[in-house]
């Protein structure tokens, strides 16, 4: 039987580690906030972006224009780029073992393709890193700032390469925020770009012919395609280990309560057990 | 007075989402003057000073390459960046200019002649944006 010292001992520990993930619960919660206003206002470029791109499509491919662009070139699958978007910390429940999980699936159903990786967070990183996979490049500490400018970069250099046919196909798999107690996986192909273009385009002027517009329109799929990635794995971040923390605080307040019990059992016990030994001690004086 | 809808936004947020009676979009082929009632237009911007006039007063922005589209009630403007006057960093500017300067002046092989271009006229833009304060 564990003496009273060491449960109260264990008792304070718990409760320190309950005060840890507290606090982190609220600090999450306060980076889920300023994340999801980020994501928010990211929305009307990108929606002013895929009405623009359509429309500029639909008016290339009506005007019966040559669209063939870099981007737009399409191959047989046999080298892929996967682009992996996790967290740098850990701490968030399943947020990161679910990508990972994820990319492994994506990994064994294209199995006869070359594979190449782009870690966008640590976590990714390491994973892969464990395993000996080529990684391609590596990008720490951005997820979080989700400054475009970041976004951009990488975009610039997977661009670069799918032009330079070095690849054939650009997949990225990250986690969309839904709710604070839901993420959805996403699996999104970048490269090659698929266009819808627009049924009945508008009848705009173009200062530019619609297929030269389409070709700096493009490289732009990639990089808010990338951006927007980020934003939501951010907020999906945040929203995950609030709930993980949560969760750790309600389990340590449930073990602190048992100890507790425990340890009032074991105070009587010996306190009864200490007045037999006095009574018994006191008859046999008597 | 009749007025237009101007939005500009970045891929970061939204700028301005404004009534604005009259702007000016340095569009690449040249200077944009867009009054309410413009025809439907789509053209690529450069980078450059965006004004436009709401409520009388007007407005000044610096603003990096990328595309306008105009339809019927409203102007929608977008750039990869976009600065209010009291945004910007005069010295960064001042700096970037001539990082770009020199790197047109001097050039390396593997010089990307479009980014450095892009470059320094953006932080000319910027420049011209914060003196005219």
């Amino acid at each position: 039987m564990p003496s009273l010292i060491d449960l109260r001992r264990r008792i304070r520990s718990v409760k320190n580690t309950q005060q840890i993930t507290k606090a982190m619960k609220m600090v999450a919660a306060a980076k889920l906030r300023r994340a999801q206003e980020r994501v928010m206002a990211a929305r009307p470029y990108s929606e002013i972006y895929s009405q623009m791109l359509a429309d500029v499509a639909g008016a290339a491919a009506t005007a019966g224009a040559d669209v063939s662009h870099p981007l737009l070139a399409v191959r047989e699958e046999k080298r892929i780029l996967l682009i992996l978007v996790t967290s740098d910390r850990g701490l968030a429940g399943a947020f990161n073992s679910n990508l990972t999980k994820a990319a492994q699936v994506f990994l064994a159903e294209n199995n006869g393709a070359d594979f190449q990786i782009e870690a966008i967070g640590r976590k990714g990183r390491d994973f892969f890193f464990r395993r000996e996979m080529k990684l391609s490049g590596e990008h720490l500490g951005v997820v979080d700032k989700a400054r475009f400018a970041d976004a951009a970069a990488i975009a610039r250099k997977i661009t670069a390469m799918y032009e330079n046919d070095e690849i054939d196909a650009v997949y990225l798999i990250y986690n969309e925020f839904k709710s604070v107690i839901a993420q959805k996986l996403m699996q999104v192909k970048l490269l090659p770009v698929a266009v819808a273009g627009s049924e009945e385009p508008k009848d705009y002027i173009y200062e530019q012919a619609p297929a030269q517009l389409l070709g700096t329109l493009l490289p732009k799929y990639v990089e808010t395609g990338i951006y927007r990635a980020m934003l939501e794995s951010a907020a999906s971040e945040h929203a995950a280990r609030m709930t993980a923390m949560d969760a750790a605080s309600t389990n340590a307040a449930d073990v602190i309560e048992g100890l507790t019990l425990h340890l009032n059992r074991v105070r009587q016990a010996s306190i009864t057990k200490e007045i037999i030994e006095i009574v018994s001690g006191a008859a046999a004086l008597g | 007075m009749s007025t237009f809808l101007l939005e500009v936004a970045t891929p970061e947020k939204l700028v301005v989402r404004n009534d604005a009676s009259e702007a000016q979009i340095p569009g690449t082929e040249g200077m944009l003057g867009i009054m309410p009632g413009h025809a439907p237009l789509i053209s690529e911007i450069d980078s450059g000073e965006l004004t436009y006039t709401m409520e009388g007063k007007r407005h000044t922005l610096a603003i990096a390459k990328g595309w306008v589209e105009i339809s019927s009630s409203k102007v929608r403007v977008l750039v990869d960046s976009c600065e209010a006057p009291d945004e910007i960093d005069v010295k960064r500017a001042e700096e970037s200019l001539k990082r770009a300067n020199e790197r047109l002046l001097s050039p390396k092989q593997d010089l990307d002649l479009a980014r450095a271009l892009n470059a320094a006229k953006r932080a000319q833009a910027r420049l011209a944006v914060a003196r005219n304060k």
